[in-house]
C-alpha cells in the first residue's frame, strides 16, 4: 500500500517534470491597457511550441515576462515544476531560460566566440582553445555552422541570429524562447533553422517560437497556442490543425485568405528610375546602379532581405536621401511633361507640387511619417499646412478631412484630437495611408505597410493599394512577406546587397525562385533580361 | 542551482506602474497633498530651527502679499519668471534644451544700457523703444549662434547655451571696467545708473513689464497653438525625420524658433534694467535664466499656466526673504524651504504619472 503511494507519487513528480514551464493565469497591464489576461501556458521538454496570434496579441509581453524583463501583474510561473518568481533577465538565465531577441544584441566589432562569453562569470582571460572546442561541439551536436573567430560586422543577419542562440545554449539554457527569428530570414535560411530547432528537440529542449506566418506553424511545431488579443484562446496539436482553423482562431472570425490582383488595361509609365546609386552613412554603396520603370496601374513589389537597400529607394525616390550624379529618377506626368527629381530635397519637391503626385508612406510611421504627439487633425494636414496663405493653420479643413477618414477607413479612435501614438498600429497606418491617399498621388510608395497589424487591418490595407491601382496610380510596395508580395504585386523586383537581381512576374516565378535571387545576384540573368 | 536561485527571489516590495490616464480631480489632490507634505517636511525644519512653523509660514504669506509694496515687489519678481519662461517654452516644445536663459537676459540688458548710455540725448518713448529693440535683437542673435552651430555641425545645445552664460556674465565684468559705462569722475568698476528718461513708466506701482507680460502670453498661446510656425515647431520637436519628411526645413525652424526664444529672454534684460533695477550689473538675471526652467516644466509650457507658476516662485523668494528679516532665520535655511517646496511640487508629477503597486495587492486581482 505504502509503497503503491510511494509510487503514484512518484509517478505525479515525472508528470510535473515533463513540463518545462507552466504558467497560469498570468496577468500584466500597461496602464489602463490589459496586454494578458489570465493567460495559461504549458510548455513541455522537448517539444516546439508555436506561439501564435496577431500583433499586439501579447505574445512578446508573455515571453518577456518568462525572460524577466517584465514582471506579472498575477498569476504564477512554474519552471520543471516548482513556483518561481522571474524579476531580472539573471533569474531567467539561472533558470535555464534563453530568449532569443528579434532585435540581436550583439558587439560588432567582437567575434562570434566573445560575444557568446560576455557578461559570464570567470577569470580576466578568456581560454580561447576551450571555448573554440566547446562552441565547436555544441555548432556540430544541432548542426550549426558557424567559425567562432568571424567577426560580428562581418556576419549576415542569419549568422548573428546563429551566434544568438549559440550564446544562450553556451550559458545553459534547456527552455529557449525565440521571438520571430524567421522575420529577416530568406526562405533557405529559414529551413536551416527548423532543422536545427528539430535537431534541438530532440535533444530534450524545450522550444517556444513566436510567430504570425502560419506556414511555419505548421512546418515546424508539436502543438499551437494561440492568443487573441491578451486572452488565451487555446492550445492545439499541430498535426490536428489547419491554416484555415489556426487563421478562424487567430483572428475570432472566418476571414478569407486570399488576396485580389486586378487587371488594369490601361498602364503608363509614371516613374523611369536609372543607374540610381547612393551612399549609406560610411559611405559604401546603400544601392547600386538601381534601374527599373514603374507602371501606372500596377504593383510593382520590391522583395529582399532586411537591409538590402529598401530604406535608401524609397527614401531616395522621396527626396530624403541624396542620390549620387549619374542617377536619373524621371517623373512622367499623366498631362505630359517629364520632371527629373535627382538633385531636389523633399523640401524643393513639396514647392513644386510634386510631392503631392508622389506619397510615400515610410517604414517607420510614427518617426518619419506622423507626429506621435500630435493628434489626427494636425497629422493629416503635415503635407497641406502651407497650401493657403497667412499665418495662421486650418484646422477647420484638416477636421473635416479626419471626420471623413475615420469613417471610410473605419479607423477606431476616441475621438479626432486623440494623440496619434495613443492608437493601435492598424489605426496608425490607416491615418497615415488616408493621409497619403487624400493627396491623390499618381506614385504611391508604400513600405513594409502591413508590418504590426492584425490581418484585418492587413486587408483593408491590401484593398486600398489595389484600388489606388485601379484609379491607375503606380504602386511601389516594399514588402516582407513573399508569399504577400506575389499574390498581390504585378511585378516583383528582387534587391540584394543594394543590387537589382532581377524583375520578376510572380505568376510563372516560384518563391524559392526568388529566395535565390534574395541572397545572389545573377549577372547573365540579369543581362539577358537586359 | 537553479532551485537555490529561484528560493532567494522575492517579488519586489513596489513596482511602478505607468497610469493609463488620470481625472484632473486626483491630479489635483495629489498636487494638495504634495504641497501639505512640503509644508509638514518645512515645519520641521523650522521647528528644528526653534521657530512656530505657523508664524513663519504666515510671515511668508504676508511677506508676499500682506502689504501693497509688498505685492509690487512679488509682481516685479513675478515678471522676468513669466517671460522668460514663456521664451524658454518655445525652444523646449522643439526639444531645444535652451538653458542659455541667463546669458540671453543679460545681452539683452547690455543692449538696452548700451542705447540708454550712448543715446542719453534721445527723448523719452523713442528711447525706450530703441532700447526695447536693441535688447530682444541682441538677446535673440545671442541665442541664435548655438541653434546655428546645431543645424550645421550638431552640436550639443545644452552644453553650449550653459557655457555661452559664462560669457555674457564675463562682458559684463568688462564693461564694468569701461570708463564709458562708470559713473562719471569716478573710476570704481560698476555700471552706473541710467538716466531718468531710460526707466519704465508705472502703472499701479509696478513698472508695465506687468502689462507686457501679459499680452505675450497671449500672443504665446497663438503662436504656439494657431499659426504654421507653432505647428511646424511640434513637428520638428516631436520628429526630426517626419518634419523633414513633410518638407519643413529643419535647421529653419529651429533658428527662427531659437532667435525668438532669446529674443524674449533679452527683453526681459531690458525690463530688468529699465524697469526694476535702473542699471546692469552681473546679478541683473539674478538666476532668472534657470529658475525659468522649472517654470516652464511645471506650467507644462502652457503659457497660461506659467502665469500661475511664476507668481507660486516669486511668492516662495518673497517669503523667504520676508523671514530673513521677521524671524532672523538666516537665508540659506530661508532657500533650503523654498527648495523643500519645489522638490515636492516637481516630485508629486512622478505620481501623476505613475503608480506604485504593493506586492501585497498581488492576490485581488
Amino acid at each position: 500500500m505504502l509503497f503503491l503511494r510511494f509510487l503514484e507519487e512518484e509517478k505525479l513528480l515525472d508528470n510535473q517534470a515533463k513540463y518545462a514551464i507552466e504558467m497560469r493565469n498570468v496577468t500584466k497591464t500597461f496602464g489602463s491597457v490589459v496586454a494578458n489576461h489570465n493567460v495559461n501556458l504549458d510548455l513541455r521538454e522537448g517539444e516546439i511550441l508555436a506561439l501564435l496570434g496577431e500583433n499586439g496579441s501579447g505574445k512578446t509581453t508573455l515571453m518577456n515576462m518568462l525572460s524577466g524583463i517584465y514582471f506579472p501583474d498575477s498569476g504564477e510561473i512554474h519552471v520543471h515544476g516548482k513556483e518561481v518568481s522571474i524579476r531580472a533577465p539573471k533569474d531567467a538565465f539561472d533558470l535555464g531560460i534563453g530568449m532569443i531577441h528579434q532585435h540581436f544584441k550583439l558587439v560588432d566589432v567582437l567575434t562570434a566566440a566573445e560575444n557568446i562569453v560576455l557578461g559570464l562569470p570567470g577569470g580576466v582571460r578568456i581560454n580561447r582553445k576551450a571555448l573554440s572546442e566547446k562552441i565547436r561541439e555544441i555548432s556540430s551536436r544541432y548542426g550549426f555552422d558557424i567559425d567562432p573567430d568571424k567577426k560580428v560586422y562581418n556576419m549576415s543577419v542569419s549568422e548573428k541570429q546563429t551566434v544568438e542562440i549559440i550564446k544562450v545554449l553556451y550559458r545553459g539554457a534547456d527552455i529557449l524562447i525565440l521571438d520571430e527569428p524567421t522575420a529577416v530570414l530568406t526562405p533557405q535560411e529559414t529551413d536551416k533553422l527548423f532543422r536545427i530547432l528539430k535537431a534541438m528537440k530532440k535533444d530534450g529542449k524545450a522550444i517556444i517560437i513566436i510567430t504570425h506566418k502560419m506556414n511555419e506553424v505548421l512546418s515546424v511545431s508539436d502543438r499551437v497556442t494561440i492568443l487573441r488579443k491578451g486572452e488565451y484562446i487555446a492550445t492545439v496539436n499541430t498535426a490536428e490543425a489547419d491554416k484555415q482553423s489556426l487563421t478562424d482562431m487567430m483572428v475570432g472570425h472566418s476571414v478569407s485568405l486570399s488576396i485580389d490582383r486586378p487587371v488594369v488595361e490601361k498602364k503608363e509609365c509614371r516613374l523611369s528610375v536609372r543607374n540610381l546609386t547612393c551612399l549609406s552613412e560610411d559611405n559604401v554603396p546603400a544601392i547600386r546602379d538601381v534601374s527599373f520603370d514603374a507602371m501606372g496601374g500596377e504593383i510593382l513589389g520590391i522583395a529582399g532581405i532586411a537591409g538590402s537597400g529598401q530604406k535608401e529607394l524609397c527614401e531616395t525616390l522621396a527626396g530624403l536621401y541624396p542620390a549620387q550624379p549619374g542617377s536619373s529618377i524621371v517623373f512622367h506626368r499623366p498631362e505630359g511633361g517629364d520632371e527629373e527629381l535627382v538633385g531636389h530635397t523633399a523640401a524643393e519637391l513639396q514647392k513644386n507640387g510634386i510631392n503631392i503626385s508622389l506619397a510615400f508612406v515610410p517604414e517607420d510611421r510614427l518617426g518619419m511619417g506622423l507626429v506621435a504627439s500630435l493628434d489626427m487633425v494636425d497629422n493629416l494636414m503635415l503635407r497641406t499646412y502651407r497650401d493657403h496663405s497667412g499665418p495662421f493653420v486650418d484646422r477647420k479643413a484638416a477636421a473635416d478631412v479626419a471626420t471623413r477618414l475615420v469613417k471610410e477607413l473605419e479607423i477606431v479612435i476616441p475621438g479626432i484630437h486623440t494623440p496619434i501614438r495613443r492608437l493601435s498600429g492598424g489605426n496608425v497606418q490607416k491615418v497615415l495611408l488616408g493621409r497619403e491617399i487624400e493627396g491623390n498621388p499618381h506614385i504611391l510608395v508604400v513600405a513594409y505597410p502591413v508590418r504590426g497589424l492584425d490581418i484585418n487591418s492587413s486587408y483593408t490595407v491590401y484593398n486600398l493599394l489595389n484600388e489606388q491601382k485601379k484609379k491607375g496610380v503606380s504602386v511601389i510596395f516594399i514588402g516582407e512577406d513573399l508569399d504577400v508580395l506575389m499574390e498581390i504585386s504585378d511585378h516583383v523586383m528582387v534587391l540584394c546587397g543594394g543590387e537589382v537581381s532581377g524583375i520578376v512576374d510572380p505568376r510563372t516565378t516560384t518563391k524559392e525562385e526568388i529566395g535565390m535571387m534574395m541572397v545572389h545576384v545573377d549577372n547573365d540573368r540579369k543581362e539577358n533580361q537586359a | 542551482m537553479s532551485a537555490q536561485a529561484s528560493k532567494e527571489i522575492k517579488e519586489p516590495l513596489f513596482r511602478i506602474t505607468k497610469r493609463g490616464s488620470i481625472t484632473a480631480g486626483k491630479a489635483w489632490a495629489i498636487r494638495g497633498l504634495a504641497l501639505l507634505g512640503a509644508l509638514l517636511t518645512g515645519a520641521l525644519l523650522i521647528l528644528l530651527l526653534g521657530h512656530n512653523p505657523f508664524e513663519v509660514y504666515a510671515s511668508m504669506i504676508s511677506g508676499a502679499f500682506g502689504k501693497k509694496i509688498a505685492i509690487q515687489e512679488t509682481v516685479k519678481l513675478t515678471i522676468p519668471l513669466l517671460i522668460t519662461g514663456i521664451g524658454l517654452a518655445f525652444a523646449f516644445k522643439m526639444k531645444f534644451w535652451n538653458i542659455g536663459g541667463e546669458g540671453q537676459i543679460l545681452m539683452g540688458g547690455v543692449a538696452a544700457s548700451a542705447v540708454a548710455i550712448y543715446g542719453t540725448s534721445l527723448p523719452h518713448v523713442p528711447k525706450l523703444l530703441l532700447m526695447a529693440t536693441a535688447a530682444i535683437v541682441v538677446g535673440g542673435l545671442y541665442g541664435m549662434i548655438p541653434a546655428l552651430f546645431k543645424a550645421k555641425w550638431g552640436t550639443n545645445e545644452t552644453l553650449f547655451t550653459l557655457m555661452m552664460n559664462y560669457i555674457a556674465i564675463q562682458f559684463i565684468m568688462f564693461l564694468q571696467y569701461q570708463p564709458a559705462w562708470q559713473e562719471e569722475r569716478t573710476s570704481f568698476p560698476k555700471i552706473r545708473m541710467l538716466d531718468a528718461s531710460a526707466y519704465l513708466p508705472k502703472v499701479f506701482g509696478v513698472h508695465i513689464g506687468w502689462i507686457i507680460s501679459l499680452i505675450l502670453v497671449f500672443v504665446a498661446y497663438i503662436y504656439i497653438a494657431k499659426t504654421k510656425h507653432g505647428y511646424e515647431i511640434s513637428v520638428v520637436g516631436d520628429s526630426p525625420n517626419t518634419a523633414r519628411y513633410a518638407g519643413i526645413n529643419v535647421s529653419r525652424v529651429l533658428i527662427r524658433t531659437m532667435f525668438l526664444s532669446a529674443a524674449l529672454c533679452g527683453l526681459v534684460g531690458f525690463l530688468q534694467v529699465s524697469g526694476s533695477d535702473g542699471t546692469l550689473t552681473e546679478n541683473t538675471a539674478n538666476g532668472v535664466g534657470f529658475t525659468a526652467i522649472t517654470v516652464a516644466w511645471l506650467a507644462k509650457m502652457n503659457p497660461f499656466a506659467m502665469v500661475l507658476v511664476s507668481l507660486f516662485i516669486a511668492v516662495l523668494e518673497r517669503g523667504s526673504s520676508s523671514i530673513q528679516t521677521s524671524h532672523g532665520i538666516p537665508s540659506s535655511a530661508a532657500s533650503l524651504l523654498t527648495g523643500i517646496i519645489l522638490f515636492f511640487m516637481l516630485g508629486c508629477e512622478f505620481f501623476i504619472n505613475y503608480r506604485l503597486v504593493h506586492r501585497g495587492k498581488k492576490g485581488e486581482n
